[in-house]
């Protein structure tokens, strides 16, 4: 980037200008009335926009990856179908978005996410096994190995938001380059601790990277009635942060953005807004029925705009991608999937006393007592 | 060993944690530059500088969300909420996020931190500043709730607050914050989270109080005493996770009690501490367990305080009603 003092936005306004784009490439629902800029690197038909800053082999490998986050999104689906997981909530359409962020990260960042973020999740080393012994409703699904710093997913919206500038904020006292980013959606922007998360980074300036997948709907309210700001990525001005708006379905715009705004925050120069526009093809959760509230046609759009196509395409006109290819990484991915499962499924069921050894570092006389009569040792 | 009141012992706590512990911080609105609206944290900024007293916006749940963070990657945060009463718009933080974080994951990230909360009336303060709803935060599982009311359990309650694993919620009873003074030792010790204290010992009642009512409990005992009963008086000191062998060690021993505190009756503290006493000690009792509470009423402004707050003189009634039985 050019001009990074000059602020995350405008650096990357300056590389790749959207301004005015036909009605045609510029997703439905998330079109900004004054003509806003979202910086893309790779058009929805695979052609690019300018030199994208990555390998050939490193965009087959993030196609790889979205592939098999894709694969695990369809495998949860269908295993909440048949009464094997708890409720999911699917990222389908924010592979790009979640694969990208994760991909700007190093070994030891923080993670903050949602329910919705099991890609992003994956990618910065939360393994799919303990993500789905997680979603079979046990807690030790929650225990990352040590040296993976990704908190568990957020349940309710917007809390956690917060907590990635108290984790940035203890790495900056300890010494270390450690930066936190946390992941929320557009829904979480309307909570109050949106403010106090945003407020707090700036006015402490910790190394924190704030990620809003704007997929366009918080469950059934969409994001033009929720808030009067042009854009999420508008907010940041507020807080005197630097917030850039890029394609969310574009996997390399938002590893460029969340990069720029990792290394800024590494450099101790504070934190950053980046919104990721993109679009929750599925339900809110398997709970949910989208078509009570959206349109087929909305959704139809935005399945051309599938963030995992842009890229097939793309590798395509490099003569890189092949129908064989694809299938073998989709056989590979659900392999390991496949793995992962079956060992989530394998793992013993919880025994009556677990849930009081896990409540604080030793337990406490009262839950010493309720344990014993639990477990009819009393 | 120097002669210090509650608020003096609570900041020689400070001042000893913060000079031993490098991963010691203290967060909260007017902390440093103002050292605290009840002067509890006077000095500590000018000695340990504002990147380790830290004021913060006025944001009850950015204070503890953030101190949250700040306690899960390795810091030891003590972050105050100036009154209880303020303590709701971080309650979110305090339940969801810093309660359960350990069972969440299994013991893989965890809490420590102390929430330091000034509670309780007596002081003629505006609407919101005289709460003592310390149930509200007993009943949430992950917690631990202590209250001092002597300046030499504050400073080894809060140290030891600091020590601990787990998240603690220290409750600071505002109207004895310079009501009582005591030599506190400088070295550095702690005091026990769990047993309760057993301030007076005698056979014929027991009376159970904590933090700011022990005053009035302490009042009541010495007129009960004149008058010849053999009064034994418990301060509970940790209020989660409730010292119930003590308790009950107590009842049994005098066969009555008198449960006093400043909250409201229903769902209190006092119906708990009631319940495990006829639980256990059913066959030692006299006759029944009396409480003396505050109303079920919202805590009074100025003029109606008197009216609210348990006296004295309740307390020695119902220690004379139980012992007519």
């Amino acid at each position: 980037m050019t001009s990074r003092k000059a602020g995350l936005g405008r650096g990357l306004e300056a590389l790749i200008p959207i301004h005015g784009e036909t009605t045609s490439s510029r997703p439905p629902g998330q079109t900004s009335a004054n003509g806003s800029s979202m910086f893309r690197l790779i058009n929805p038909d695979g052609t690019v926009r300018d030199r994208l800053p990555v390998t050939l082999e490193e965009m087959k490998s993030l196609y790889a990856d979205m592939v098999e986050a894709r694969v695990y999104d369809d495998k949860s689906m269908a295993m909440q179908r048949q009464g094997r997981l708890a409720t999911y909530a699917p990222f389908r359409g924010q592979e790009a978005a979640q694969i990208g962020a994760a991909a700007a990260l190093r070994p030891g960042d923080w993670v903050s996410g949602t329910y919705r973020d099991a890609a992003l999740n994956w990618k910065a080393g939360y393994p799919w096994k303990l993500l789905i012994l997680g979603r079979t409703g046990d807690e030790r699904g929650g225990q990352v190995p040590e040296g993976v710093n990704v908190m568990p997913p957020s349940i309710t919206v917007g809390g956690h938001m917060i907590h990635a500038v108290g984790l940035a904020w203890a790495e900056r006292l300890k010494g270390t380059d450690r930066i936190a980013l946390t992941s929320f959606g557009d829904g979480a922007t309307s909570e109050g601790d949106f403010h106090e998360a945003m407020n707090f980074a700036a006015v402490y300036e910790t190394p924190t990277v704030f990620l809003c997948q704007n997929n366009g709907w918080a469950i059934s309210y969409p994001v033009e009635e929720q808030t009067r700001s042009e854009t999420i990525a508008d907010k940041a001005l507020a807080y005197g942060m630097p917030g850039v708006r890029v394609d969310g379905n574009d996997v390399i715009a938002v590893l460029v953005a969340v990069r720029e705004a990792a290394e800024r925050a590494r450099e101790g120069e504070g934190p950053s807004l980046v919104e990721a526009v993109t679009y929750r093809l599925g339900p809110h959760t398997t709970a949910d029925d989208p078509g009570r509230y959206r349109k087929d046609d909305e959704v139809a759009a935005w399945e051309e705009l599938d963030p995992l196509v842009r890229v097939r395409r793309l590798l395509e006109r490099s003569g890189a991608w092949t129908e064989s290819w694809q299938q073998s990484l989709e056989t590979e991915a659900s392999n390991r999937i496949e793995e992962a499962v079956a060992w989530a499924e394998s793992v013993p069921e919880p025994e009556p006393d677990d849930m009081f050894k896990r409540m604080f570092a030793e337990p406490t006389p009262n839950l010493v007592e309720q344990e014993r009569e639990a477990t009819g040792r009393g | 060993m120097a002669e210090l009141n509650i608020a003096q012992a609570i900041n020689s706590a400070l001042d000893t944690a913060l000079s031993s512990d490098d991963r010691v911080l203290i967060l909260g609105e007017d902390v440093g530059r103002a050292g605290g609206v009840f002067r509890v944290t006077d000095g500590l900024r000018n000695r340990y500088g504002a990147e380790r007293v830290v004021d913060t916006p006025v944001a009850e749940s950015g204070i503890i969300g953030a101190a949250f963070g700040l306690a899960v990657a390795g810091m030891r945060p003590v972050a105050e909420i100036q009154f209880l009463g303020f303590s709701y718009p971080a309650y979110d933080q305090i339940v969801n996020h810093v309660a359960r974080i350990r069972n969440r994951t299994n013991h893989r990230h965890t809490s420590p931190m102390v929430i330091r909360m000034p509670y309780g009336g007596g002081i003629g303060a505006a609407e919101h500043h005289s709460e003592s709803t310390e149930a509200v935060y007993v009943h949430i599982p992950g917690l631990k709730v202590v209250v001092p009311s002597t300046p030499k359990d504050a400073r080894g309650l809060l140290l030891a607050a600091i020590e601990d694993p787990d998240p603690v919620i220290f409750l600071e009873p505002i109207r004895l914050y310079r009501a009582v003074k005591e030599h506190v030792p400088d070295i550095y010790y702690t005091v026990d989270i769990g047993p309760l204290r057993v301030e007076r010992e005698g056979s014929d009642i027991t009376l159970v109080s904590w933090g700011a009512m022990m005053r009035e409990t302490r009042q009541a005992a010495g007129i009960l005493a004149e008058a010849g009963v053999s009064v034994e008086v418990l301060d509970l000191r940790t209020l989660s996770p409730l010292d119930r062998d003590g308790i009950v060690a107590s009842v049994e021993k005098t066969g009555r009690a008198v449960i006093v505190h400043e909250a409201p009756l229903t769902a209190g503290l006092g119906a708990e501490i009631a319940a495990t006493i006829q639980e256990r000690a059913l066959y030692s009792l006299k006759t029944p367990v009396r409480r003396v509470t505050g109303w079920d009423t919202v805590f009074p402004l100025k003029r109606s305080e008197h009216h609210y707050l348990p006296s004295v003189d309740r307390i020695v009634a119902a220690a004379e009603s139980a012992l007519e039985d």
